[in-house]
């Protein structure tokens, strides 16, 4: 960074954010203690102070939320869209007022830079509910037959990366087609599903249509285990998707999975280069890479690899390492001790099998959990962490030869979540794009969302669609009026 | 960049060769992709400059400024006027460093000259038939001659838009080293592309690399005159190009946004595209300037914010 033009901190205020030292789970409209009244403590990942303690939730509890649910699908269901629709506006327009509260606790929860609650997670979030909203009364219209059905009780388990998106990507689908929802937060970042229980209830939402049970992958395991649940959602990891779908198979559940990914970045030598630059730091460095769809594998064409990386490692010797809360941050903490040591090692394992590692001169924290940005280059496909998703701010950079090479490079992964192709000729942007096996395909740009855009995995990334049209799918029985009950 | 050249020299010589050589190496650069570019510099638009950064920054874009008056109602006294602010800028405070320069017509060079005599305020003029530049070669370079003869430190020229816009590049080339070698060593020569004629980023890109191999000393966006001027987008491409310049030739240019920059606020965002775009070397008044009127005053008056706590208001920096 440069040291003539020393930027001053510019500290977002914390307490625009109001913590309380405690919080409850939240079922049937009231805060409430967890049966066997067990808590844990949520810490700010940047200085590890313990920001609050949460009612910890358990199978009894699970039971309780469901049961709520339940009782509230009846009439929630019978609403007409256009009622229903009024809830979700009321609930996007709160969540716009109250958006710099919100994006402050998300960041001291989640470690995240603030410029990034502020300027994305926390404009998706409402998007999302205005998008939802919108489709509420329009259902018949939607393509899935004339008037199709909710499933009736909704489980829905979220990741701890973007807190409150992951939030709105199941609540807003799930309310709009007239479900009812249990959702369980990450155990590292519950406070923000919190603050939006209190949303729910500012909103006038009817008792027991909304259900938030913070807690472990217990609870998340009871969850999506209930007999009653009619629908199972769950964003994260590969292994517990699995699982999931284990205990899933053979129950009348539907079921939508949105797991891991090693995206492919793949840079033509006829790339807009610096947009690309900045396309690649977006893709691996935003969120300190903690994205599913995170673009951690770049393919460069050979013949601009020495030019492209040169470029890449003078641009990430500016990024900002530092307190989330600086509105000058760009890259915050990792969310907690257990996801760093998983990045540590993966880091060493790559070292270790010979890649060679590059990170620019930055200084960590003495308290938090910190990861400096990280490039290896000399990797090969055979490379672990050519293979494996790290979830980190690390990239790994590979080249190929052929436009031929690069797609067979980027489909060779048991995942297909997301894939960036940065070239200025339009034909081949089309013709790779065709053959990509992913998800979510970016041209020219990355990691880009939009609540009409519909995300999701191909092969070990899961199935189902969240977002757009298709996202209402996942919640709808096509024209069935006997539904799932 | 297309080029993989030994030295400044030879990279030189072997694009501005021909017409055809100098057409492939423009038409070689990498491409600009417009929605990146804005979203970066939108991005860098959201740095939250405080305190002591602002101050620095504040007082970085006064030292920064060449206050321009470019109207056919310009009149000595007018330009005597501008030249006192620029020299000491504000009145009640010493501490307010001066201005780069002042920018004036020709013809107004030598009491503009006198106005600035004894300061670090150097005279810049706008010539070869501005802004349209639509006046024979020989016309220009006499515009050239005749301000510099004058005592202009600095030359500000407009490119041909439309020869450039009719992929004569090599006219656009020889009139920049004409325009260049009639500055002589007398005067530092700033190229403005007027980025609005011309129109996409590709082009400016282009026109940056055509101005540089020239020999421009600055690359300058636009002459105020048109409807879309100096924008971060357009500044931010350009500061690109002059990085990418230096790593090439070891060469460095500078950059000039005008018009359009009218709030301190405004400045400051500019100042962090070149902090993290070219980086630090370019945050001198040597290397980067704004061309503007107005944003001298808003400059001021945050100035007197920051060391008063209060806002003075418009009443208290001189309307000139």
């Amino acid at each position: 960074m440069a040291s003539v033009f020393e930027y001053a901190p510019a500290p977002e205020s914390r307490s625009i954010a109001d913590i309380a030292p405690s919080y409850g789970l939240f079922i049937d409209g009231e805060f409430t203690e967890a049966a066997d009244g067990k808590v844990f403590k949520t810490v700010s990942p940047s200085t590890e102070e313990v920001l609050s303690e949460i009612a910890q939730a358990g199978e009894a509890d699970v039971d309780r939320a469901v049961k709520a649910a339940r009782r509230a699908f009846e009439k929630w269901s019978a609403l007409p869209g256009a009622e229903r629709a009024k809830y979700l506006f009321r609930i996007a327009r709160i969540i716009q007022e109250r958006s710099r509260e919100l994006a402050v606790l998300e960041t001291l929860d989640n470690g995240k830079p603030i410029r990034e609650t502020r300027d994305a997670d926390l404009p998706l979030v409402a998007a999302h509910f205005f998008y939802y909203a919108g489709w509420a009364d329009k259902l018949d219209h939607a393509g899935f037959g004339a008037d199709p059905r909710p499933l009736g009780v909704a489980g829905q388990v979220i990741p701890w990366n973007f807190p409150l998106l992951m939030l709105a990507w199941k609540i807003a689908p799930a309310l709009a087609t007239g479900n009812t929802v249990v959702l369980k937060p990450a155990e590292t970042t519950p406070l923000s599903a919190l603050f939006f229980a209190d949303i729910c209830r500012q909103a006038g939402l009817p008792k027991g249509v909304v259900n938030i049970l913070p807690g472990y992958g217990d609870a998340g395991a009871a969850l999506v285990a209930h007999p009653d649940v009619n629908k199972v959602a769950f964003t994260g990891s590969t292994a517990v998707g699995k699982q999931i779908a284990r205990t899933v198979a053979g129950t009348r559940k539907k079921l939508t999975l949105e797991l891991g990914g090693k995206g492919a970045n793949i840079v033509f030598d006829d790339a807009p280069i610096d947009q690309a630059v900045e396309g690649i730091v977006n893709g691996i460095f935003f969120n300190q890479g903690q994205v599913c769809c995170a673009g951690s594998r770049l393919l460069v064409q050979e013949s601009i690899e020495d030019e492209l990386l040169d470029s890449l490692k003078r641009r990430l010797s500016t990024l900002r390492l530092g307190d989330p809360m600086d509105k000058n941050t760009d890259i915050g903490a990792i969310n907690s001790a257990e996801q760093l040591s998983r990045i540590t090692a993966l880091v060493e394992r790559g070292e270790a099998e010979g890649a060679e590692r590059w990170s620019p001169a930055c200084e960590l924290p003495e308290s938090g959990y910190w990861f400096a940005p990280t490039l290896f280059t000399n990797v090969t496909q055979a490379h672990t962490i050519a293979r494996d998703e790290i979830f980190g701010p690390v990239l790994s950079v590979l080249t190929f030869r052929t436009p031929d090479e690069a797609v067979a490079k980027a489909n060779n992964t048991p995942y297909g979540l997301s894939a960036g192709i940065w070239t200025e000729k339009g034909s081949r942007i089309l013709a790779v794009a065709n053959k990509l096996r992913a998800g979510v395909i970016w041209s020219n740009t990355f990691n880009k969302f939009d609540p009409t855009s519909p995300f999701g995995g191909y092969k070990e990334s899961g199935f189902g669609r969240e977002g757009g049209r298709h996202g209402l799918e996942a919640y709808l029985a096509p024209s069935s009026p006997e539904g799932e009950r | 960049m297309p080029t993989n050249a030994p030295s400044a020299a030879h990279a030189l010589t072997d694009v501005t060769a021909s017409d055809r050589t100098l057409r492939r190496f423009l038409h070689g650069l990498p491409g600009v992709d417009a929605v990146g570019l804005e979203a970066r510099a939108a991005s860098l638009g959201t740095r939250s400059i405080k305190t002591t950064a602002k101050a620095y920054a504040i007082d970085l874009a006064i030292s920064m400024v060449d206050l321009t008056t470019l109207e056919g109602a310009d009149t000595p006294g007018k330009v005597r006027a501008l030249g006192a602010k620029a020299v000491r800028p504000d009145p009640t405070d010493r501490t307010a460093p001066p201005t780069a320069a002042v920018c004036v017509y020709p013809d107004m060079v030598p009491v503009a000259k006198e106005a600035v005599a004894g300061s670090t305020v150097k005279v810049a003029s706008v010539a070869t038939a501005f802004p349209a530049g639509r006046a024979p070669l020989s016309v220009k370079l006499a515009d050239v001659r005749e301000a510099v003869a004058a005592g202009a430190d600095e030359i500000d020229m407009v490119i041909d838009r439309g020869a450039f816009l009719a992929g004569d590049y090599s006219k656009v080339y020889d009139e920049i080293t004409a325009v260049k070698e009639a500055c002589g060593t007398a005067a530092r020569l700033k190229v403005i592309f007027e980025t609005g004629e011309l129109s996409t980023y590709d082009n400016i890109r282009r026109a940056s690399w055509l101005g540089m191999l020239a020999g421009a000393d600055f690359i300058k966006t636009s002459t105020g005159k048109v409807a879309v001027n100096a924008t971060p987008a357009n500044t931010l491409l350009m500061l690109e190009a002059v990085r990418d310049f230096r790593a090439q030739t070891g060469v460095q240019v500078g950059v000039k946004p005008a018009g359009g920059i009218r709030t301190s606020k405004d400045a400051i965002k500019f100042l962090v595209l070149v902090n993290e775009t070219a980086g630090e070397d370019w945050l001198d008044n040597h290397w980067f300037r704004f061309g503007a009127s107005s944003l001298l005053n808003d400059l001021l008056m945050q100035r007197q914010k920051l060391a008063t706590g209060r806002y003075s208001g418009p009443d208290y920096v001189t309307v000139d």
